[in-house]
């Protein structure tokens, strides 16, 4: 199969002999991503590949001026999109491509619609956003940690409790934290639902317990995996 | 569809633009003392100098690992928070707002490092057309000449150097500043530029800067009214 972006992409930046696997595991916080992609990473390392992980603002280039900016809160929505456009193209040149270059398998925790999703039920347009990430290369595959607002609730409360971000308190939904951030993740699951069609993720339920979540994921994965072997093999 | 909205709002809108050496902040300083003694309220702003994200600027220069498409995405992130902040406010007050450089600056700059020229107009699509976008038109030679003369030390990033156009920072300034100065030929008329000779005596230009700033200033202050965003946000998601 051949690689492409989305959009425009980086033009200075050929995906012939981008070699590598990219898969990308999506959901919201609290739908145990860090879990299932620990464990998703040993098992790919013995399946004989190499993994490299990276995931959302870790850039170093802007991940400390991200932080800077939310603890300020200097940003208004189409600034802090584009911050977290800067940090998404800092880590797609300088980690995912030299690593699928090098025959690496990407595991992105989140990856442009994490972006698309927030800015999305923040009022910015569609059209933008999908010029904008159009940068992005498109992955080998999506998995989706899909999860009701029922259960994600507790999880979240159990898990350190409700964040000022990811209530979207930022948003004027209400001075209520427990109501904002129940209209926020209504807001942005409806997106990432969306997005699933539109993309064609792989959708797994995250309600389900951690073993039988994880071999949906393998299963997943190993049909990627096997795209990539040598004919014949 | 046009790459953005032309600007409604009470104020005005006035930019220069041009390769290092144009003499274009010349001109724009001028024109300020002149607007000033006119007694019309100004607001004056410059490309890149918000707080935000001065420092990661600074970072990635420093290690030089700014890729064409991170070094365009800082400069939009900078220019979104300046937008919003230092000139949205002014203009919906019904003042003038004098750019340094404004976003053709990135579409000249950026498309010359490799970057897709309709990314990069759909990047800037929040910002508002300028009532007045000068264009100090100067041959490479002469902008060549002014720079050498006047300035002790040619910036790593501003000679294009990340390019491998040249390894000798001069030669590399003249190829990228070469580049910079086609793009802005080729734009002129998409973007509407007024095209000042910047080769032409100070206050001759200075001259010409004042009667066309002037003339687009009639009885603006008299029009204040409430203006919407231009169309980026939208509540379509809803």
């Amino acid at each position: 199969m051949e690689r492409r972006y989305y959009g425009a992409g980086l033009p200075y930046v050929p995906t012939k002999d981008l070699r590598g696997k990219l898969i990308v595991v999506e959901g919201t916080d609290g739908v145990g991503r860090s879990t299932q992609m620990g464990l998703l990473q040993q098992w790919i390392e013995l399946q004989g590949y190499a993994v490299v992980t990276t995931g959302w603002t870790r850039s170093s280039l802007v991940s400390s001026s991200i932080e800077a900016a939310k603890s300020g809160n200097m940003l208004n929505h189409l600034t802090y999109t584009l911050l977290y456009a800067t940090d998404f193209a800092d880590r797609l040149e300088n980690v995912i491509i030299p690593a699928l270059r090098s025959d690496f398998v990407v595991l992105c925790d989140r990856y442009i619609y994490t972006a698309i999703a927030r800015s999305a039920v923040r009022g910015l347009t569609k059209d933008y956003l999908h010029r904008l990430f159009g940068i992005a290369l498109v992955p080998d595959l999506v998995l989706y940690l899909n999860i009701d607002l029922e259960t994600l609730i507790p999880r979240v409360l159990e898990s350190g409790g409700l964040d000022y971000w990811e209530s979207g308190m930022d948003m004027d939904l209400g001075q209520d934290l427990f109501e904002s951030f129940r209209q926020y993740q209504t807001l942005i699951i409806r997106e990432f639902d969306a997005m699933a069609a539109e993309h064609g993720f792989e959708t797994v339920d995250a309600r389900a317990p951690v073993q039988v979540i994880q071999d949906q994921l393998r299963a997943r994965v190993a049909q990627v995996l096997q795209d990539g072997a040598p004919k014949g093999a | 569809m046009e790459p953005f909205a032309p600007s409604s709002f009470p104020g005005r809108l006035v930019v220069v633009e041009g390769i290092d050496g144009s003499g274009k902040s010349t001109q724009l300083m001028l024109l300020r003392k002149f607007v000033e003694s006119e007694g019309i309220p100004l607001i004056f702003t410059e490309w890149n100098s918000s707080e935000l994200v001065r420092e990661t600027t600074k970072r990635g220069k420093r290690k030089q690992t700014l890729t064409p498409t991170t070094f365009s995405l800082l400069h939009a992130t900078d220019f979104a928070h300046r937008f919003t902040y230092q000139i949205l406010p002014p203009l919906k007050a019904g003042m003038l707002v004098l750019g340094d450089r404004y976003i053709y600056t990135a579409y000249a700059r950026d498309t010359v490092r490799g970057m897709d020229p309709e990314w990069v107009r759909n990047l800037y699509r929040f910002a508002v057309r300028p009532t007045l976008a000068f264009y100090f038109r100067v041959p490479i030679e002469v902008a060549m000449k002014r720079i050498l003369t006047g300035r002790v030390k040619l910036k790593y990033y501003e000679a294009g150097m990340d390019m491998g156009l040249s390894g000798d920072i001069q030669e590399s300034f003249r190829l990228f500043q070469s580049r910079i100065l086609q793009a802005y030929d080729a734009m002129a008329e998409e973007v509407g530029f007024e095209v000042i000779d910047a080769t032409l005596p100070v206050n001759e230009q200075q001259r010409i800067v004042r009667a066309k700033t002037m003339k687009a200033l009639e009885g603006y202050t008299t029009r204040r009214h409430i203006e919407r965003m231009p169309r980026l946000y939208s509540r379509e998601g809803q």
